[in-house]
């Protein structure tokens, strides 16, 4: 059975690889950076799915950040037992386990025209979905993430490190800037690249929101506020409809870069976490 | 010196509020998706609802018999797959972990666990769908189960890791044979965290729509047959989302409301498993 899961993964980069053979062949290296996708005219460029896909999910990460150290922080170390812990750790845990279709669907009918007004606050064009719309949602999504193994980080700092610094009559900030982060920092480092995985592969939520243009932005503006695709969505929405080969095979290419970089963000994000669990 | 001191104390309760207020204030999102969802669904369902098909556009009525019927049917299907292979290797896992195939499998185990849900879809796409030339249930269903492999394989591993070696000594010394020890003694000491890492994978798949657009694909009406498109309670969720009329928006808020409530009921399930695991242990 063991066996039988080396063969799974074998045949998923088999697959892929095959399928993605015609597009390899026809468009070489130059499809990463190529700017144009218009299946009509056979043109295919990943450079925006490529963009649009950083752009979400490292917008998404900067933003859930402050949270989730901030939940690793309090439930790891000011409160680490009683009810109040554990009902906010259950909460927590349950926002990773809500279906990404129901955030998306949550998404289009509030979320979009909240922002739409926001958007025309500050002056922008309003289109209520888009890239900040979906880096949104998928900010709250991935915080589960990094801040459950924050918390077990946190808690594993041995206390004779702690109690020490106290005994030198550090406060508490200073104790947790001191001691508790930098003893833990490879480790939240580790969470916060799962986060990063999560978020690259992260199809439906995003697909709803996101507005789905395969144009690269005019201006910066453009490019946070206004549509675009990444690559899982524009997977999700053209694979049934791609007629013929070439079109087919440039988007399993895209599944296949999108394979290979969750893949190593995930790879690496485990050896950290191991290494530091084993010292 | 006594200035100092004040300032030090002062920055570290300040510290502590910013920490409390961003750590409490994740929650709201999480609050506000579920009382909308709680309160534009309920009022959609009934037994109506949960009895029939789908309406055409402009007819009253209409439910998601279709979509509750394929989602169960493909996850017991998916789970039937998955269950006994994930066991299989997470014994496999705890029992034998310095050889080299564990290692490598432990490996596999960690990159299906990255895999973006719709790279699953494309891969299944191409292993049953294009030779069987129809989008198929049966498809859908092995999506899923590759889905929750990762899940089962590890929980049961973890849980096993954890019994104490004397349990198993204690059997062998008997004289009863490996494989009884295995399936008599270990499996079910450790029987109540598998099954809390069983309902955990399908609190996950059943809400997985991506690795299902291209596989069981959907479809309108009630289907037994694991050869045919099948609806799911996501695709539904996606399909009417998207779709510009009123009517279908409300079936959707009422699938959600119930998928919900699965997704819910499930990880309550898997709460209450490993807690009780836990005082027993």
């Amino acid at each position: 059975m063991s066996i039988l899961l080396v063969l799974i993964i074998l045949g998923v980069l088999a697959t892929l690889i095959l399928e993605s053979m015609p597009s390899i062949k026809a468009l070489g290296i130059g499809f990463l950076w190529g700017k144009i996708w218009d299946p009509v005219q056979n043109i295919y460029g990943a450079y925006p799915f490529l963009v649009g896909t950083l752009l979400t999910s490292f917008i998404a990460l900067i933003i859930s950040i402050p949270f989730s150290y901030a939940i690793a922080i309090y439930l790891g170390e000011y409160n680490p037992k009683g009810w109040l812990s554990d009902l906010l750790k259950n909460t927590i845990e349950l926002i990773a386990a809500v279906p990404s279709i129901i955030y998306g669907f949550w998404g289009l009918f509030v979320l979009v025209p909240i922002i739409r007004t926001f958007e025309m606050k500050i002056g922008v064009a309003p289109y209520g979905i888009g890239v900040f719309t979906s880096s949104l949602i998928l900010a709250v999504m991935i915080i589960p993430y990094a801040a459950s193994l924050g918390i077990t980080l946190i808690r594993m700092v041995p206390s004779p490190l702690k109690e020490g610094a106290y005994a030198l009559g550090a406060t508490r900030y200073e104790v947790i800037k001191s001691v508790i982060m930098p003893y833990t920092r490879s480790g939240l480092f580790a969470g916060v690249l799962l986060s990063l995985g999560r978020a690259l592969g992260e199809t439906m939520a995003v697909t709803m929101l996101i507005g789905n243009t395969s144009a690269v932005a005019d201006s910066l503006n453009n490019a946070i506020f206004g549509p675009g695709n990444t690559m899982a969505s524009v997977i999700a929405n053209e694979f049934t409809e791609a007629d013929h080969t070439e079109y087919l095979s440039a988007l399993i290419e895209l599944g296949l870069v999108l394979f290979f970089v969750t893949v190593v963000i995930n790879l690496i994000g485990k050896r950290i976490i191991t290494k530091f669990t084993n010292n | 010196m006594e200035a100092k001191i004040g300032f030090r104390n002062t920055k570290s309760v300040i510290f502590k509020g910013i920490v409390v207020f961003f750590a409490f204030v994740i929650t709201l999102p999480l609050i506000i998706v579920l009382i909308y969802i709680i309160k534009q669904g309920i009022t959609q369902v009934n037994w109506h609802f949960l009895t029939n098909v789908p309406a055409p556009v402009g007819e009253k009525g209409g439910g998601i018999l279709n979509a509750l019927w394929g989602s169960f049917l493909m996850v017991m299907v998916a789970a039937v797959v998955a269950i006994p292979v994930g066991m299989a290797a997470g014994i496999y896992l705890s029992e034998n972990p310095r050889t080299k195939l564990a290692y490598y499998s432990g490996l596999c185990v960690d990159i299906l666990q990255g895999v973006p849900s719709i790279v699953v879809g494309i891969v299944v796409y191409f292993w049953i769908v294009k030779p069987l030339g129809t989008f198929s249930a049966l498809s859908g269903s092995l999506a899923l189960a590759i889905m929750m492999l990762p899940i089962v394989i590890r929980s049961t591993e973890q849980t096993l890791r954890l019994l104490p070696d004397s349990l198993k000594e204690a059997a062998l010394s008997l004289g009863v044979p490996y494989h009884r020890v295995i399936l008599k003694v270990i499996v079910p000491c450790g029987f109540a965290g598998i099954l809390s890492g069983i309902t955990l994978s399908i609190a996950r798949v059943i809400g997985e729509t991506a690795p299902l657009l291209f596989t069981a694909f959907g479809n309108p009406y009630l289907s037994s047959s694991l050869t045919k498109p099948m609806e799911s309670l996501p695709h539904l969720i996606f399909t009417y989302a998207t779709s510009p009329y009123d009517d279908w928006h409300n079936l959707a808020w009422g699938a959600s409301f119930i998928l919900l409530m699965f997704v819910l009921i499930l990880n309550i399930v898997t709460k209450v498993i490993t807690r009780k695991w836990k005082i027993q242990l």
